[in-house]
């Protein structure tokens, strides 16, 4: 039981974030509750603070819309919050798409489809920066915030509180893509909103850091990662993670039985390299 | 084109057959086929809603109806209808129609007041009805059961019902809804024409240049009526003027040139202010009509004491009286109302208007139960009691807007009275409930008259006072018929000896048998519930349990004493669920019937389709419980109970005189006698060929009836046979009805029908033959032929000083009726006037209209109409929920300070036909103690944020 | 270059490549996903929340939080839902099934965060004014309203919020019947707030009065021309801008038409 904690601890905090935040904003709407109000495009905070989605107000912005001072305030917060807290910590301790991507990578490991597909698919990580910059061009071309009019977390946590419609589909498909088609498919590779906060992550202070003196090579971390090539320094170097496509899910400490994985700030981290 | 039964079937098995598998036909074919389809009847009938009585055409195909139209032949109407006609295809058919009889029953299926509704058979519905019958008669005797009946009856089953219960069961307990709708009216006729029902008709409209509508939203209410009006004033625009006099603006202000609005209950004074013009102007003006008033009308005054029709001290249910001011099953906030009913102290509102029958303000006036005695008094007298009504005075009490400056209201006050003075000009005025559902609603209408009178602008073409009626049967079926607990058919009444030894007769009953006590209004039946002495009461087409003031006591009464409540209804409305058997009743085109509108035009229909379920006529369940009883159960001494103090006699000795046995059946007696057996059923009669009678025949849907054995009906036209037998008694009475079959020939006739010409005007020679008769000889213009109240003691203003009576033929009563003020009023605590009423898309409580999709949707709840001022000064938002509560109870509705309805500040607006707004627990249950009417209109209410 | 030896491609020349094909499929993609957006948005037929903004801004300035769905009390207001065939995530209301109610404190647009809900244009004196909304206007189909017809409705009068200023009744003879009168009900553009609680509670089987967005509906005369009859009408002048006018037969100038004789000669 303890050993089953501390190997899902964070994976068990995660869940119950990303649940919280659904089901307090389903609250707002359902029965009037008042902590978190809105979507996660948009919210009021506890009747006080607005907080927005800095990525839907840059793609407003070259949408060419007047961005009023709320956005603008609460798209800020954001910003500041993910650039200290990591930035990609939004794709694994918030965003619900996470829960289904998370399942279906953890399927194909079981299943082993992995090694069935035989050799890596040649695409690159970098679309999702091509997709960013792709949504913002359409975004200025077509008037309107191009990625919130076909995101699939949109639809999720949007449909979750205000109703789904045909919003499930997209869920299924993106299941269904990353189970079948390409590991890590969405979060991984395409999506750009995991893209924007990547960038926003490269500068960000919470970080995962790696004390090569206790690593034992199991490589655990390695492959519960959806980002492996973050962990370049696994077993060779002690430093922190500071690559930017890292989403903080911690899920390389839960399964590392060695104590050679854990959080710290980035200062603390390079001080204690020093 | 015609198409051999072969040839539809081949053609129409070839449609089906080809719809079913998706390939087109042969056009040709296709066009046979659509043809033979066309398989649907239209028949003429009357609108179920309202009193205008429209007439409408039905089609049915497949044994349901499918469509309806305007008829253009219906004189009423011309082929138009109101949005609640618009629909009278979609009222039968609901998703919750009720299809079986339905009994309260406990787990092992035996009859348990505290049980649940299960189905039953018809036998055993009639079971259940006998058992409690009985045991109610043992228990209280005729005055122990109870009916409350209908405005909506047909005239068949209005009849059968008050046969079997005032011949049958020697009960007088039966009285209508119409009771809550023009009961005021009806008393005012007789007190004002010793005759019922309107002189005029709808033809007035369009021959008069001045429509006034008292209290009443024609607009909404009585929308074919109104657009009538809104022609004749488009007609000539300068000179006919529409005046609107309400306590709140509504649509019927839309119209007028001139809108007042009132203080409620202050109507009495405004008409008595017009009176008072006439009478002191007339010196220089010559405004009277002396050789009409000395030639036809005697004025007459009465008590004003007579408290206002709610319970008085010593009735059961006020027993025993606590210290803190409660009493029986009363609270002591409801107590200080109720009080009232025994002692007022006279207000300075009313002390000006009271002073000429010796009240001053402060005196306590101490009530006795209404009355409906009056005296003679002289012209001099009338006047001295108009004396107070200065336009100062009226104008101070009257003004209803308190945002109107008092110069304003004046000068619209004179206008009235000019318009309805000045020589030559017509004058019709209408109402409906503003003044019938009043405390002094009987004393409004007579009010009314005085008017009309003293300008000779009664009963002639163009002018006259014209009640209208809220029911589409409410003349034809509640008034005409007498289904009211004091009346006979044809304005004969049951405290009168003659008129019961007329009725016996014509029912071949033995004298005697019917009770002459008549007191057991709708009220007194709830009131009686509620005592403990009805202990079996029936719900006849009506929903008493919604629509009546004060509604927590009855609906407690029923559930909670030891009685029996059948409800007999097409759905499950509050009386059924408050009931312990429920009937699923025909509704009105599966069945014959006829309806009377109010302007005296009775209309008949034919039975167009089956009833829906195992459901059955209202007169078929009358008859078969007549089955159940015989001379001996019935027709025994009953000791004396109730309003009743003497006992009814022993008369089975005179029913077998007449040939009857002790178990000869009410059925054999009152419905399947010779006479009845004599109206033959006869498919090559055209007006029967063709058409569904399921009492008489039966009908396909072998429905199992009271005896356990399919039903195959009584085999004679027992509707034909009800219908002329009631009609006999008014022919030759001035209540001339033409014969069953013409009525199937014509779209209507207004009564009296002589010679088998209608008459549109009553009273006057030259249109009514009766007034003619009555005049030959003279050369007088009008002949007011009445026979009720026709002889006077003679008196003034306080008391009768010549107990004398001295008779007036043929003449009509002008009274001097003083303004009085209601019993409640609004107060520090309950400050505001609360008023309920209908609104045009829902028929009274909503049973038949909330079922109809678009009628819901298009108002799906019952708002609180309120002045946005009160709304913010009482911290309500616009749409928000709110509490509106008077000392009986409250309810919670939606504040709506725009829209249709605009109080004036200080009064809110209700209305009643959503039974989850039921405001009916909120209203007081006031009478006018002459009509017995509730007023509907006025009580006083707080309203807070729910 | 020599045939048939194949030199290694340089690093140079791989990674034009993979831009030149990164462009490539970015465009590829960028306008199938354009064409997507264009296609949603053509959508013209939507009702917006009160002081929702011009509809193009209004595409753009939304963030689709939804806010304004929460403060509704009626729940009129609905965020779209992938398959509904609107603007996904934007908010919108469908009078039929629930109109606007015209609350008096408006709660749906002080929330909106981004503005695509203005606060201002609802104001008037400083004070919040539903009547200032325009979510669009009521049309009436003449051939299906059955007030048009005789017989007496008005139920969309009586539901107006508005009654007697945004729709009317206007009164005619009937000259078929000879003593009934039409009550026709009318709609006034300008105060008409598009609540819908007309369309809501038209009693026909498809509603024959509807509301449409105003730039829908409404047409334009030009600001060339005022009402001499109407003193309000002046204001329009202020619009009013310099005259160019250009048709099929004025397209040349003055000169090459006096100078192309064509077959007038001939």
């Amino acid at each position: 039981m303890k050993q089953f904690w501390s190997n899902n601890r964070f994976l068990i905090l995660r869940r119950f974030t990303q649940f919280s935040i659904l089901f307090l904003y389903f609250g707002a709407n359902a029965w009037g509750w008042w902590i978190l109000r809105g979507n996660l495009s948009s919210s009021v905070v506890i009747n006080f603070a607005q907080v927005s989605d800095p990525y839907a107000v840059l793609q407003m912005l070259a949408a060419g819309a007047t961005i009023s001072l709320d956005l603008f305030i609460g798209a800020a917060t954001i910003t500041v919050f993910y650039f200290l807290v990591g930035g990609r910590a939004f794709c694994s301790w918030v965003c619900p798409i996470n829960m289904v991507t998370e399942t279906a990578n953890y399927l194909r490991r079981k299943f082993e489809f992995n090694r069935m597909q035989g050799p890596k698919m040649p695409i690159s990580r970098n679309i999702r920066y091509w997709v960013l910059g792709l949504s913002l061009v359409v975004s200025f071309v077509m008037g309107m915030a191009a990625f919130e009019f076909v995101s699939p977390i949109s639809m999720i946590h949007r449909g979750i509180v205000f109703g789904l419609g045909f919003g499930w589909a997209s869920a299924v498909i993106i299941f269904l893509f990353d189970l079948f088609v390409l590991k890590d498919g969405w979060c991984g590779h395409i999506c750009p909103l995991g893209g924007f906060y990547a960038l926003l992550g490269r500068f960000s202070v919470i970080r995962v850091f790696h004390e090569e003196g206790n690593c034992t090579l199991c490589m655990k971390c390695k492959v519960v990662c959806p980002e492996h090539q973050v962990l370049h320094m696994i077993g060779k170097e002690s430093m922190s993670v500071n690559d930017g496509a890292c989403t903080n899910c911690a899920r390389c400490i839960d399964v590392c039985d060695d104590d050679a994985l854990g959080f710290s700030l980035r200062e603390l981290a390079e001080k204690n390299r020093r | 084109m015609s198409l051999s039964r072969r040839e539809f079937l081949k053609s129409s098995a070839a449609a089906s057959a080809a719809a079913a598998m998706g390939m087109s036909i042969p056009a040709d074919l296709e066009a046979k086929a659509s043809e033979a389809e066309h398989g649907w009847r239209w028949d003429k009938a009357a609108c179920r809603f309202c009193g205008t009585g429209c007439g409408i055409m039905m089609a049915t195909k497949d044994g349901k109806i499918v469509a309806v139209k305007g008829d253009p032949a219906a004189p009423v109407n011309r082929g138009l209808n109101c949005i609640k006609g618009y629909f009278n295809a979609k009222i039968m058919y609901g998703a919750d129609r009720l299809t079986k009889p339905l009994l309260r029953v406990n787990n092992h299926g035996e009859f348990d007041k505290k049980g649940h509704f299960a189905p039953v058979s018809w036998e055993r519905a009639f079971d259940e009805m006998e058992f409690n019958i009985r045991k109610a008669l043992k228990h209280g005797g005729p005055e122990a059961v109870g009916v409350f009946a209908s405005g909506q009856y047909t005239i068949m089953e209005g009849y059968a019902a008050q046969k079997m219960m005032k011949a049958g069961f020697r009960s007088n307990a039966i009285d209508p809804n119409a009771r809550h709708c023009m009961a005021s009216a009806v008393v005012g006729f007789y007190q004002t024409f010793g005759i019922d029902e309107p002189s005029g008709c709808y033809d007035d409209i369009e021959l008069t240049d001045t429509v006034v509508s008292w209290g009443s939203n024609m607009a909404e209410m009585h929308p074919i009526l109104w657009s009538r009006v809104t022609d004749r004033k488009l007609s000539n625009p300068d000179k006919v003027k529409v005046i609107s006099i309400q306590t709140y603006t509504h649509r019927t202000s839309d119209l007028a040139d001139t809108e007042i609005i009132f203080t409620p209950n202050t109507d009495l004074a405004m008409w008595n202010y017009i009176a008072r013009e006439i009478v002191m102007r007339d010196a220089k003006e010559k405004i009277i009509d002396w050789d009409f008033i000395k030639k036809h009308i005697v004025f007459a005054a009465g008590p004003v004491n007579i408290g206002y029709g709610m319970r008085r001290k010593g009735e059961k249910s006020l027993k025993p009286e606590y210290d803190s001011g409660a009493a029986g099953k009363y609270s002591a906030k409801e107590m200080e109302i109720v009080n009232k009913e025994m002692t007022t102290i006279v207000s300075d509102t009313e002390a000006p208007a009271l002073k000429p029958y010796g009240y001053k303000a402060g005196d306590t006036m101490k009530h006795t139960g209404g009355t409906l005695g009056h005296w003679e008094i002289s012209f001099a007298e009338y006047k001295k009691s108009l004396e107070p009504y200065t336009l100062d005075y009226v104008a101070k009490i009257c003004k209803g807007n308190p945002d109107e400056s008092l110069e304003s209201f004046k000068a619209k006050l004179q206008e009235l009275a000019n318009l309805y003075i000045e020589k030559e000009r017509k004058v019709v005025s209408f109402w409906t409930m503003g003044m019938n559902q009043h405390t002094r609603g009987t004393w409004d209408n007579t009010l009314a008259y005085n008017v009309h009178f003293m300008l000779n602008k009664q009963a002639r073409p163009g002018s006259g006072a014209f009640s209208l009626t809220g029911q589409p049967s409410a003349c034809g079926t509640a008034r005409e018929v007498g289904t009211f607990t004091h009346r006979l058919p044809a304005d004969l009444m049951v405290k009168v000896p003659a008129h019961r030894k007329i009725a016996e007769k014509k029912w071949m009953i033995p004298e005697g048998t019917l009770n002459g006590v008549g007191k057991q209004h709708i009220m007194a039946i709830h009131r009686g519930i509620e005592d403990g002495l009805i202990k079996f009461a029936w719900v006849n087409v009506c929903n008493p349990y919604q629509d009546s003031a004060s509604a927590s006591h009855w609906i407690k009464a029923a559930r909670e004493m030891d009685n029996f409540i059948v409800t007999s209804d097409g759905y499950p409305g509050i009386s059924a669920k408050v009931s312990d058997l429920i009937l699923p009743t025909a509704m009105i085109y599966e069945k014959w019937g006829a309806y009377g509108n109010a302007e005296r035009r009775t209309q008949h229909w034919r039975q167009q389709v089956l009833p829906v379920g195992d459901s059955m006529s209202d007169t078929w369940q009358w008859v078969e419980l007549s089955k159940r009883f015989t001379v001996d159960d019935l027709w025994g001494e009953y000791a004396p109970s109730g309003p009743r103090k003497k006992a009814l006699p022993d008369v089975r000795k005179a029913a077998y005189a007449l040939g009857y046995t002790g178990s000869t059946t009410m059925y054999d007696i009152l419905f399947a006698n010779k006479i009845a057996k004599s109206y033959k059923l006869d498919q090559e009669d055209p007006i029967q060929k063709g058409y569904d009678n399921s009492e008489c025949y039966g009908d396909s849907r072998n429905v199992v009836g009271s005896d356990g054995k399919v039903f195959k009906g009584y085999g004679f036209f027992i509707h034909k046979y009800l219908f002329e037998e009631y009609a006999a008694f008014g022919r030759g009475h001035g209540h001339d009805l033409a014969p069953f079959d013409m009525y199937h020939k014509v779209r209507g006739l207004k009564w009296p029908v002589v010679n088998g010409k209608e008459t549109p005007w009553r009273f006057n020679v030259n249109f009514d033959p009766y007034a003619a008769k009555a005049a030959k000889g003279t050369d007088d213009e009008f002949a007011f032929y009445g026979k009720i109240a026709k002889a006077l003691k003679q008196g003034n203003l306080t008391h009768v000083t010549n107990k004398k009576k001295k008779p007036l033929p043929n003449k009509a009563k002008i009274f001097a009726r003083p303004y009085m003020d209601p019993p409640e009023k609004p107060d520090a605590e309950y400050d505001t006037w609360l008023a309920t009423g209908r609104v045009l898309e829902h028929w009274h409580s909503g049973t038949m209209t909330m079922r109809v999709p678009e009628l819901y949707r298009a108002v799906p709840e019952a708002l609180c109409y309120m002045h946005p001022e009160d709304a913010k000064k009482k911290g309500l938002k616009q749409g928000k929920l709110a509490w509106v509560e008077s000392r009986r109870g409250r309810v919670k509705a939606r504040v709506e300070t725009r829209g249709r309805n605009r109080p004036p500040r200080g009064l809110v607006f209700v209305p009643w036909f959503d039974e989850r707004v039921f405001i009916n627990k909120v209203c007081l249950d006031a009478t006018c103690p002459m009509s017995k009417q509730t007023d509907y209109k006025k009580c006083a209410v707080k309203i807070y944020s729910a | 270059m020599s045939k048939g030896k194949k030199e290694p491609i340089s690093d140079r020349r791989k990674f034009i490549f993979n831009m030149a094909r990164g462009v490539g499929i970015a465009t590829l993609g960028g306008f199938i996903w354009s064409a997507y957006i264009n296609d949603a948005k053509a959508q013209k037929l939507l009702l917006r929340p009160p002081g929702a903004i011009k509809e193009e801004d209004f595409l753009k300035t939304c963030i689709k939080c939804g806010l304004c769905v929460e403060a509704c009390p009626y729940d009129t207001l609905m965020l779209a839902k992938p398959g509904v065939h609107k603007p996904l995530g934007t908010p919108y209301f469908t009078p039929r099934d629930t109109p606007c109610h015209m609350c008096t404190d408006i709660p749906c647009v002080p929330v909106c965060p981004s503005g695509a809900l203005d606060l201002q244009s609802v104001l008037s004196e400083n004070k919040l004014d539903i009547n200032k909304a325009d979510m669009g206007i009521a049309v009436i189909d003449k051939e299906s309203c059955v007030a048009f017809w005789g017989i007496q409705c008005d139920a969309c009068y009586r539901a107006c919020p508005l009654l007697g200023e945004a729709i009317t009744i206007e009164y005619q003879k009937n000259e078929r019947t000879g003593k009934h009168a039409f009550l026709k009900p009318v709609v006034h553009s300008d105060p008409c707030t598009g609540c819908g609680m007309c369309e809501h509670a038209c009693i026909t089987e498809k509603a024959s009065i509807q509301i449409f967005p105003r730039e829908v509906v409404q047409g334009k005369a030009g600001n060339h021309y005022i009402k001499g009859w109407d003193k309000k009408d002046d204001k329009r002048v202020k619009d009013a801008k310099a005259i160019h006018t250009q048709t099929e037969i004025s397209k040349e100038s003055a000169l090459d038409s006096l100078n192309d004789s064509g077959d007038l000669y001939q």
